[in-house]
Formats: structure tokens, sequence, C-alpha cells
């Protein structure tokens, strides 16, 4: 055992040393090499750990800044109408908030295309009728589907960090992008910077020194009837939650599950253990 | 071990009426109940059992996922959402199996290690270990296919490096590419035939498994000595001595693969794989799965022409190379002693061996630049120094440790010092109750 135990410390040497040298390569300010230029800063969220759950009037703020806001641009095409049940909504609410919207559907009988007033079972309309517009719209780059945004963004951790993320169940990453993004607008590019036109400097941004998007929040621009602070913060705090819930509806059944699953399973472990000891009770082995 | 005559008495009219005809409940009898394995196994000897219940996980969950997947480049990416949304408990199903193929080769490369640790490959088991890793290469291909059939980005992009190594392979390597994936790119043809070969090659695995443990039936398990079986005394019957030792085995590893399924079933996945494959987008870094990783860092450290061979060729040569190695392993190591308990040198190299897989692992996943280029070529050569030098060198100069004659002898040594076992209930074993 004891061998064992100096091998894996041998093992953690040579992983600690190459890591020392690969974080040698040099630093330039003005031309970052490595994206995102900072890391996403870490934010406390109710649905983080092994009994997080959604904190549904945060929810139901971020579903407000994403119809009020981001809508304008970003489609969400797989969530339907339905699901918004899970924010908090009643059956009647959620109806009365589908026939908001006007979905294009059809062929009818006679063979043309009609409007009609979203249903339940409807999904989100895009913005744009296809890709091509959106991006003709957008300076030439399509806004992406914010479906699923909370787990298709995430900066790499890195060693030792994602060791430990095992133990902290760190698993926002998403969410914490998103966040630091949207707040990271008014930081100034450092002196000599280039930032190419049309485009918006933010440090947090995974692929370059700047986005196409503009940036989207600025305080008291939504309002919110809960008394909750109308400020770039918060209203980013609360989409970031949103987009996760969006992205994930089914965490909280998923963790309150896994609780179970493991309960049994250390209990049930146990079990077998102790019969495993009686069954090689005076058998040496 | 099971040339022995068998034990089994049918008892009832059914048994003795099925014992005439097809023997099955004797040969379900002789191999998991009379089956003797050696007293002294650890919990290292459970992950056989593990990878079987992970292969039935994988394949149960993967029947119903196949119920309500389309594969069809412009659906797939939405039916797995669909999945993960509408399906009852679809959410669970899409983590158990995308969770359980990581899972899968935890339990495989921890089996791999410790048939390296113990020389469990050593004649007579040189069949059984490449029936091994036959296995271990089908899961590949499985798991590389079943990575492709979500269409995220790194679905795509991961597909189009790996059949692109193909194309290093001279005269013919363009037309083993364009097989792979029905095209010149990859496409909806690629698409479906992955999603016909994921769907095929967890058979052939089953099957491959029968023939593994059919061929550890004959030869008997290895044990952490290494010293074969002797006599009656060396052995417990699989039932319940093994049976129980696997039962809890097992239940420790689904905790953790439980952990992970519903606290971080995306961790060892990648974000951009929740981006639909866009085939005009090349992701900043193209990663392949974890398990690949090690892999992935060979193929990209060969960054120089050797001869007529050039860098590309060179990387998928060493990458291919790499898993040869193993194939390769009961003929390249001379030890005359199997377990590395008795080998002081061959343990300090086998675990160096586990660190340099572990080091090209993690430089798999980083860009290779810079000084990873270098550290990636540095742990290279020692993987292969490792089968090559280490393996039959270190067999003929190294002196091993005095052997235990027996099983039973080193059970007996080892357990003077705890002294809780009375000796006398050593003896035979078998006939407590």
């Amino acid at each position: 055992m004891k061998k064992i135990l100096t091998s894996l410390a041998l093992l953690g040497l040579v992983v600690v040393g190459t890591v020392a040298i690969a974080a040698e390569e040099a630093h330039n300010a003005a031309a970052p090499t490595h994206f995102p230029i900072d890391e996403p800063k870490e934010m406390d969220w109710s649905f983080a750990g092994p009994f997080g759950t959604y904190d549904k009037a945060q929810l139901q703020r971020g579903l407000k800044v994403y119809k009020e806001v981001c809508a304008a641009c970003h489609s969400m095409n797989l969530v339907a109408f339905r699901t918004l049940e899970g924010l908090g909504y009643s059956e009647a609410q959620v109806k009365t908030l589908a026939a908001e919207y006007t979905i294009h559907d059809g062929p009818n009988d006679a063979g043309d295309m009609f409007d009609r007033p979203g249903k339940p079972s409807d999904y989100f309309p895009a913005p744009f009728a296809n890709e091509q517009a959106a991006a003709a719209s957008n300076g030439g780059a399509a806004p992406p589907d914010m479906s699923l945004l909370a787990k298709a963004r995430g900066v790499e951790r890195g060693f030792p960090r994602f060791v430990f993320d095992i133990f902290t169940q760190y698993a926002q990453g998403g969410p914490d992008y998103i966040h630091s993004l949207l707040t990271g607008y008014d930081e100034t590019p450092p002196a000599g910077m280039v930032i190419p036109e049309g485009t918006h400097y933010n440090p947090y941004f995974l692929s370059g020194v700047s986005l196409k998007m503009p940036k989207p929040l600025s305080d008291g621009q939504v309002t919110y009837d809960d008394g909750a602070p109308q400020t770039v913060d918060q209203y980013s705090r609360d989409v970031s939650a949103f987009l996760m819930w969006a992205a994930e509806p089914h965490m909280e059944d998923r963790k309150k599950t896994g609780f179970r699953v493991l309960v049994f399973l250390l209990l049930f472990g146990a079990l077998v253990y102790l019969t495993k000891r009686k069954v090689w009770e005076g058998v040496a082995h | 071990m099971s040339e022995g005559h068998s034990t089994y008495t049918p008892k009832t009219g059914i048994e003795r009426w099925l014992d005439a005809r097809m023997p099955l409940p004797r040969l379900i009898y002789d191999s998991f109940v009379a089956y003797p394995v050696p007293r002294n196994l650890n919990y290292a000897w459970t992950f056989g059992g593990i990878l079987s219940i992970m292969l039935v996980s994988q394949i149960l969950t993967g029947i119903v996922l196949a119920m309500h997947y389309t594969a069809d480049t412009t659906l797939a990416f939405d039916s797995v959402e669909k999945i993960m949304r509408d399906v009852n408990s679809g959410w669970l199903l899409r983590y158990l199996h995308s969770n359980g193929a990581s899972f899968f080769f935890v339990a495989v490369y921890i089996h791999i290690f410790r048939g390296l640790y113990y020389g469990s490959y050593k004649a007579p088991r040189e069949l059984l270990w490449i029936l091994g890793c036959i296995i271990y290469l089908l899961m590949m291909a499985t798991g590389f296919m079943g990575y492709v059939l979500p269409w995220g980005q790194m679905s795509f992009w991961g597909a189009t490096v790996i059949t692109g190594f193909f194309s290093a392979i001279p005269l013919v390597g363009n037309w083993i590419q364009e097989l792979l994936l029905g095209g010149f790119a990859v496409d909806n043809p690629t698409l479906n035939r992955f999603f016909a070969l994921h769907y095929l090659l967890p058979f052939m695995i089953a099957g491959v498994v029968v023939l593994h443990v059919w061929a550890l039936h004959v030869v008997g398990q290895s044990n952490p000595t290494g010293i074969e079986v002797k006599s009656k005394t060396d052995t417990v019957a699989f039932t319940p001595y093994a049976t129980i030792k696997d039962a809890f085995g097992m239940i420790v590893f689904l905790f953790f693969f439980a952990y992970f399924v519903f606290y971080l079933p995306n961790y060892l996945g990648h974000p951009d794989n929740y981006t639909i494959a866009d085939p005009l987008k090349t992701p900043a870094h193209i990663v392949p799965e974890w398990y690949f990783l090690p892999f992935y860092a060979i193929l990209r450290a060969i960054t120089f022409n050797i001869g007529p061979i050039n860098s590309k060729l060179g990387g998928v040569l060493c990458m291919f190379g790499a898993i040869v190695m193993l194939f390769l392993v009961p003929w390249l190591d001379t030890s005359k002693v199997r377990s590395a308990v008795y080998r002081p040198w061959y343990k300090l190299f086998f675990w160096l061996f586990v660190a340099d897989a572990v080091l090209l692992g993690w430089l798999g996943s980083q860009p290779a630049e810079g000084s990873y280029v270098f550290m990636a070529q540095m742990a290279t050569l020692f993987y292969f120094a490792f089968f090559l030098v280490a393996l039959p060198v270190l067999g003929l100069i190294e002196t091993p440790r005095r052997l235990p004659n027996s099983i039973t002898e080193a059970v007996l040594e080892k357990n003077k010092g705890g002294g809780h076992h009375p000796a006398g209930a050593t003896a035979a074993p078998e006939t407590k109750g």
C-alpha cells in the first residue's frame, strides 16, 4: 500500500511539473492568444449542489428578460410553451402566455398558410425566418439558438480545478459564463488592443477579444413587479438561471432521483458488505 | 480447471429432463456456482463482473434510446433533445447511456491495468488476453460511433478528424475513408451507417465476451500471487464467495456511476456537443472523448517526417501501434514471474506507465502547441519504451522476490500478522456452511 501511495505521489509530481512548464508561456495583454481573457466569475446559484432547486421567481423574471430583450434576435426552438408550467405558471397562465404569440401555421384545407394565436403545444417562434435572414440582420453572424446555450457554453476549467469540480459538483459553467459575458461589456480594453470594427470588446467572450453582439442590457430596461433590483447584474443572473432551466428542465427531478439512488446504493451496499463478511468469515484470503 | 468433473446433480424432474437434452442448467451451475476461483482474489478482480453489467446496461438503455432516435442529419440533434425533454425518464436513459460509455471505459482501463500489474496475460492466458484486447478495440469503435449520433459539433468534427486518419494510409487510404463515410465528407450516409454499426457492435462485443469467459473458464483465473492453483485448498467456490464479493464491488462502482449520472451528467462530455453540427464552423479545439485522449496525444506527438513516412502517417501508425502493443504483451514480457508483487523493478515501471498514460490523456486534451508537443513526444517515447524495452529487458535482468509455494501458503503468510483468522478454519473452506 505504501508503495502505491508513493507511486501516486510521484504521478502527482510529474503532472504538477508539466503544468508548471505549460503555465510559463508568455502573456501579452494587448494581443492575447487564449480566450476568454478573464475567467467567468463563479456565482451562487440556487440550483447548484446535490439539493439545488430552481428559484421559480427568478426563472419567471429570466423569462421576462428573454421575452423582452433576447428574443428580438435569439430563437429558442426547443422550448415549448407547455413546459413553462415548470416555472410555476398555471395551465391557464401558460395558455394566455402562448396566445400572446402569433404562430405561422398551415397549409389549411384550402392550401393556404395562415397565422393563428399560439397554443401551449407550440414552441417559441424564432425571430427570423431562417438562419440566413438572422445572419444578414446581425452583421453576418446568426445569433445562436438559446435552448441549450447554458450547456453549450463553458470555459475549460484546467488542472487541478477539474479534479475539485467532481467533489464540489461544479456544473454551473454555462450560467456563470453567460452572466459574466452579459456584465462584461463595460470593461475597457487594454491599451494597444485592436478591436475589429463592428464588434464589441468583452474580456469574458469565449472565442476572441470581442463579439458582434452589442451590450444587450442596461439598468431599468425590464420592469420587474416583484421588487427585485432592476440592474444589469440582476437581469443577467435571472436570464442565466432561466437559460439553465431551458437547457435542463428536468434538473430538479434528476437531483432528487439521484439522492434516492445514492441512499439506496449506500444501504444496499452496507448490507451486501456485511453479508460478504459473514460468507468469508473464517476463510483466509 | 473446468476439465474437472461436473458436480451438478439435477434435483427435479424438469432439471433431469433438460439435462438429458440440453444441459444448460449444468453449464450455469458449473460456470457460476461450483467454478473454483483462487481464494486470494482482491477487489481488482471484480471488474470483469462490473464490465458485464455495464455492457448489459448499455445495451438495454441503448435499445430504448434507439426507439426514440432518428438517424438523419436534419433530425438527429432534435430527436436527442426530444428524448431529454419529452420522453418519460428520457433524460435518465440518455445520461445513463452517455455516462455509461465513460464508466464502461473506466472499468475496462482498471481491468486492463490489473492484467498488466499481475501478469494475467502470461501463458496459458494469452488467448484470453487477446480476446480482451479485441473487446477493447470493439468498444472503442462503438464508443466513437455512438458519440457521432447526437450530431453535435464534436460529433461531426470528431468523426471528420478520426475518419481522416484513414486517408493517411498509402494506396487504399482514400478508398477506406470514403467507404467509412459513404461519401467524401461526414454527412447523412455516415450518420446512418454509424447508427447501424453502433447498434451491431455491442452484440459482437457480447459474442466476444462469451469467448473471453469461455477461455477464462478453461484456464482459470490468475490471482495476485500469479501462482497457478495447485490444490483444492487454493480455491473457493464461485458461489457464494466470488458472487458476493463481485456484488459488493458492483454496488460500489454503481455508486460512483450514479454520482456522475445524477449530479455531473455533462462533466465528461464537451459543451460544444450541445451545439448542432455545422460543417462550415470548425470548433477551436477538436477533442475526442476522454477515453481516447492518450491515443490522440500520441497521434499528434508525431510532428516530424521519418524517411518516406510523413508526419500524418507516422502519427496514425504510432496511434494504432500503441494499441497493437497490448496485443503483443504476452510475448514482449520475458519474465518467468507473473505478478508485479514479486517484481520490484517491474512494479516501479508499471506505475510510471500508469502515470505516463494519465499524462498522455491530459496532453491529449490540450492544444498541440508549444511545450505540450515536446511533452507528448517524451510521453509517447516512454509509452513505447515500456512495452518494447522495459517488458522484455526487465524479465531478463530483474531478480524477483521469493515466491511462496502456493496460494494457500501466501494467504497464510499474509494472515499470520493479522492473526484473527484461525488457521484450522482455512483448511477446507468449501465444507463450511
